[in-house]
């Protein structure tokens, strides 16, 4: 069974570690934060200038000046700081995040990915997502495998524009997670029930099968 | 041209007159004198959050036709900067994200916008550089995209970098919580984002906030932006429009 869009957001959140800042895009990402374990301490960094981000707010909580980089009203977490957009991007591209969860469209086994531009229709523009791409080593694609006509979303060359080139090294599809090293998919863990034929069946671009592949554990 | 001329000089003089460090100015008119048609400006805020939303209806007043707007959006329909597309008063914008805009769409596919999309943090940067006097620097965000097309590519440490240029506007319009006469700042929460920068950025930098506190009263290592920046200072009300309401129960 492919996952659910909370079983991809648990699956993120396994990639957490104690003390980690961590950037979450909208959607899925977002999601993960639901998910943090107990008693780890992860930091969620908003670029729009806020390290500390904290649930929604109550109705008499909301404040117009608090919001996060989908717009949506948020609080802040005991410990939080705000700063600027250019302050927050110093961090992102300076390497100070430690992982950055974010969707694409696209993603191929060279590591390119794309997820800001259907050439023809709607322009909506990239917001942060070059820069977190260009920016961050520890980066997480949250995807689905394939269009709902079937048609493969990991690639062996991106067919959309790109968002980032060669920054792509890990992959989470609602079938599979995957790394990519050299050139190729390296196929790590499958959804439960979803057999390795069928993730080969959709994977588009070069993939590696190891010997033994797990299903994930939730 | 020479009309051109005069304006810029009697805004100088405006500014060299106001007296002494005191930047504020008490109706919109003046705070945007001598803004004319075809000047680039560069705005502060995120989505609706900190806009200067005041000085914004004040360009749609004046009429002000042509211009270049740097901002990180264009505003929603009817709210922020999308007032201004309605009497197709830019020319281009240079923005991250331009999604919820209906007319912003309308006029881009007509060609009637022209649009220059820069990565978000990419954008804070030019403004940034373009208020401290750097005219243009590397960056990763965007190699081996369209936004590099075209741009000189470097290569340090093993990795490629294109060259950016900085972005200095003839106003920038921007919004502050709380400033005193000086023009000293400072920010609330999230709505400082692009403020900062974009403020600096501009030849001329029109700052409206929602309190002005007389000089010694805020303390100086709260400061966000020194009052060097500020050229004109304006005491305005808000709307503050939400773009997503997102509560949960108490």
């Amino acid at each position: 069974m492919a996952l659910t869009r909370e079983q991809l957001a648990q699956r993120v959140a396994q990639e957490f570690q104690d003390g980690f800042y961590v950037n979450l895009g909208i959607g899925i990402p977002t999601l993960a934060a639901n998910f943090i374990p107990q008693g780890m301490q992860v930091m969620l960094q908003s670029e729009n200038g806020l390290l500390g981000m904290g649930q929604f707010p109550t109705e008499e909580e909301v404040d117009a000046d608090l919001i996060n980089a989908g717009k949506q009203t948020v609080t802040m977490v005991k410990g939080a700081s705000l700063f600027s957009s250019a302050e927050s991007f110093a961090m992102i591209r300076g390497g100070h995040v430690d992982l950055t969860v974010l969707g694409a469209f696209e993603v191929d086994c060279q590591g390119n990915i794309a997820s800001y531009m259907i050439p023809g229709k709607l322009i909506k523009g990239m917001g942060g997502a070059m820069d977190l791409v260009a920016g961050a080593d520890n980066i997480i694609v949250t995807m689905t495998h394939a269009s709902k006509t079937g048609e493969s979303k990991l690639l062996s060359e991106c067919t959309l524009p790109l968002t980032g080139k060669g920054c792509i090294k890990r992959v989470l599809t609602d079938l599979a997670l995957m790394d990519i090293e050299d050139g190729k998919f390296i196929l790590r863990e499958r959804a439960p029930g979803v057999s390795v034929e069928e993730i080969k069946r959709l994977t588009s671009g070069a993939l590696v099968v190891p010997e033994h592949v797990p299903e994930m554990i939730f | 041209m020479l009309s051109k001329y005069r304006t810029y000089i009697s805004i100088l003089i405006k500014v060299n007159t106001v007296s002494g460090f005191d930047k504020v100015v008490t109706s919109y008119a003046q705070a945007l004198e001598g803004l004319e048609d075809n000047m680039t400006v560069v705005a502060g805020g995120f989505g609706l959050c900190g806009i200067p939303e005041n000085l914004i209806k004040e360009i749609k007043r004046k009429g002000t036709k042509g211009l270049t707007i740097a901002s990180n959006n264009a505003g929603v329909d009817g709210a922020g900067l999308g007032l201004l597309l309605q009497d197709k008063q830019i020319k281009k914008m240079i923005a991250s994200y331009v999604g919820e805009n209906a007319l912003f769409e309308k006029q881009m596919m007509s060609g009637e916008l022209e649009v220059e999309l820069t990565p978000q943090g990419t954008l804070a940067e030019k403004m940034r550089a373009g208020g401290a006097g750097i005219p243009a620097f590397y960056t990763a965000t965007g190699y081996g995209t369209p936004v590099g097309e075209g741009k000189e590519v470097r290569e340090f440490n093993g990795r490629h970098y294109i060259l950016e240029e900085a972005i200095v506007g003839d106003f920038s319009i921007a919004k502050a919580w709380k400033a005193d006469r000086y023009g000293n700042l400072i920010f609330r929460k999230t709505a400082r984002n692009f403020n900062p920068m974009a403020i600096t950025a501009g030849k001329i930098s029109v700052v409206e906030v929602e309190e002005i506190v007389e000089v010694g009263e805020l303390d100086p290592d709260e400061i966000h932006l020194p009052g060097i920046y500020v050229n004109r200072l304006i005491l305005g009300t808000f709307e503050k429009t939400i773009e997503q309401r997102t509560v949960r129960s108490a």
